[in-house]
């Protein structure tokens, strides 16, 4: 059963996948492609990963799709055929660098070994271990702000400096607030979208901090509840309006929490340093797991407080840019 | 038959992964790049996770009455990238918006002639 689902949902994907590279409607791609992300969450919980599943539906599906939209009113929407000559060299390139790789998946351990090389060597200490170590079950947040501490905070410090590019490319002065009644004046059109999301935000709002600190319990984290919480602020401004928003977030706090979020995560890390342990390492804070989980709630809150602000960030910057003519 | 199960997620990643890779190689547009690249990034995503999976198992969250779980390090590597992913291809989108506003286009045909005059406008140069 497990299996047949597993087949009838990467199949669909690939369908997804040939149909977004047939379409020249841009609206159309960017609705697959949040479908394509969807179907991505179902495989992801079907293979064991609902943290991964949890990202993906607010990040992949949500968060890039609105991008995408903001991004595809300011550059058009319909894109060029694809010249034939164009289209027969990716169509060959693709097929022989596929056929390469099938050929390479020959010898790769079969779909869930517990044997393969991947599940062996660190995986192990991982799970056994933890429980010890750090005193909390979800092992996905041990790994994440503990044992590969220095990874996620190098992932914090890329979303923060992906912010700062955007805002750079899409500096101030051709943003403009826009004037009242500009986006929301449908007001009496939208009644079931207002009063859906006047249901939906609040509910998003709340199971937000949920998912920051029951993340120790249950699927959950910085990232996840940060992009949740993001999500629920881009709602907002797409329903109610982008200058309501920028009223209730002005983007200036959002600029400064974020820089804050991962001053946050280094903060920690200079903290154990001055502590005379290691950069990072938790066991300066407390022995035992007491540290482990004061550090832990540290850096998940900087991580929170960072992907929070830039998740808003970026949709402001786009929603706000004035529309060439 | 079990061997072509055990396969199956690989080849599927892979058909993502090409699907991705000619949508950069064959399309013109630079938005429709970035959401192909998109597609790319999502199969690597699968792969990684497709090969934490542990036959029988549950996630790795440990609770009393399991002792088989899947690998937990796909998971975090892979949600940490899909945060950094949306980040990325906001700076992409943002590039795309900045130059549709110098030059027009974002179509890569109508780009080239614009942005380097010295190639012949034929495009005999270009793919």
């Amino acid at each position: 059963m497990e299996t047949l689902l597993m087949i009838g949902l990467l199949a669909a994907l690939g369908a997804l996948a040939v149909a977004i590279a047939f379409m020249d409607d841009l609206l159309v791609v960017t609705m697959l492609s949040g479908i394509f992300s969807f179907t991505c969450c179902a495989i992801f919980v079907l293979f064991d990963a609902p943290d991964v599943a949890f990202t993906e539906a607010c990040v992949g599906a949500g968060v890039s799709t609105v991008l995408t939209l903001a991004a595809i009113r300011l550059t058009g929407r319909r894109e060029k055929r694809v010249g034939r000559r164009a289209s027969a060299v990716g169509l060959l390139v693709s097929t022989v660098c596929g056929l390469a790789l099938v050929y390479g998946t020959l010898e790769l351990p079969r779909f869930g070994d517990p044997a393969a090389p991947a599940n062996l060597h660190v995986a192990p200490h991982y799970l056994n271990e933890s429980a010890a170590e750090m005193g909390i079950p979800n092992v996905i947040t041990s790994v994440l702000g503990a044992y590969r501490g220095y990874d996620t905070m190098g992932e914090t410090v890329v979303v923060f400096t992906a912010a700062l590019g955007v805002l750079l490319l899409l500096g101030g002065s051709q943003s403009r607030p826009l004037h009242r009644g500009d986006a929301p004046a449908r007001a009496d059109r939208d009644v079931i979208l207002r009063s859906v999301a006047t249901l939906f935000v609040p509910m998003t709002l709340f199971l937000a901090p949920y998912v920051q600190f029951h993340g120790a319990y249950s699927p959950g984290g910085g990232f996840q509840a940060g992009a949740i919480l993001g999500g629920a602020l881009i709602l907002y401004g797409l329903v109610f309006g982008i200058d309501r928003l920028n009223r209730l977030v002005p983007e200036r706090v959002l600029q400064v929490i974020a820089a804050l979020g991962v001053l946050t995560y280094g903060g920690t890390g200079l903290v154990t340093l001055a502590l005379g342990r290691n950069f990072l390492d938790y066991d300066a804070l407390s022995a035992g797991p007491t540290g482990q989980q004061i550090g832990l709630t540290a850096i998940e809150l900087g991580v929170f407080m960072t992907v929070t602000c830039v998740m808003t960030l970026l949709f402001q910057r786009f929603a706000s840019r004035r529309s060439e003519p | 038959m079990s061997d072509l199960v055990g396969l199956f997620p690989y080849w599927a990643v892979i058909v993502l992964m090409m699907t991705g890779l000619y949508i950069v190689i064959a399309q013109g547009n630079l938005v429709k790049k970035l959401i192909g690249l998109g597609i790319f990034q999502v199969s690597v995503f699968v792969l990684y996770i497709a090969i934490g999976v542990v036959d029988g198992a549950t996630p790795p969250i440990l609770s009393p009455g399991f002792n088989s779980y899947s690998n937990p390090l796909p998971s975090v590597l892979i949600l940490t990238a899909i945060v950094v992913g949306v980040a990325t291809l906001a700076v992409g989108l943002a590039l795309a918006v900045r130059i549709r506003e110098s030059f027009g286009t974002i179509e890569e045909e109508d780009l080239l002639p614009l942005t380097m005059p010295e190639l012949p406008p034929d495009g005999e140069a270009r793919s």
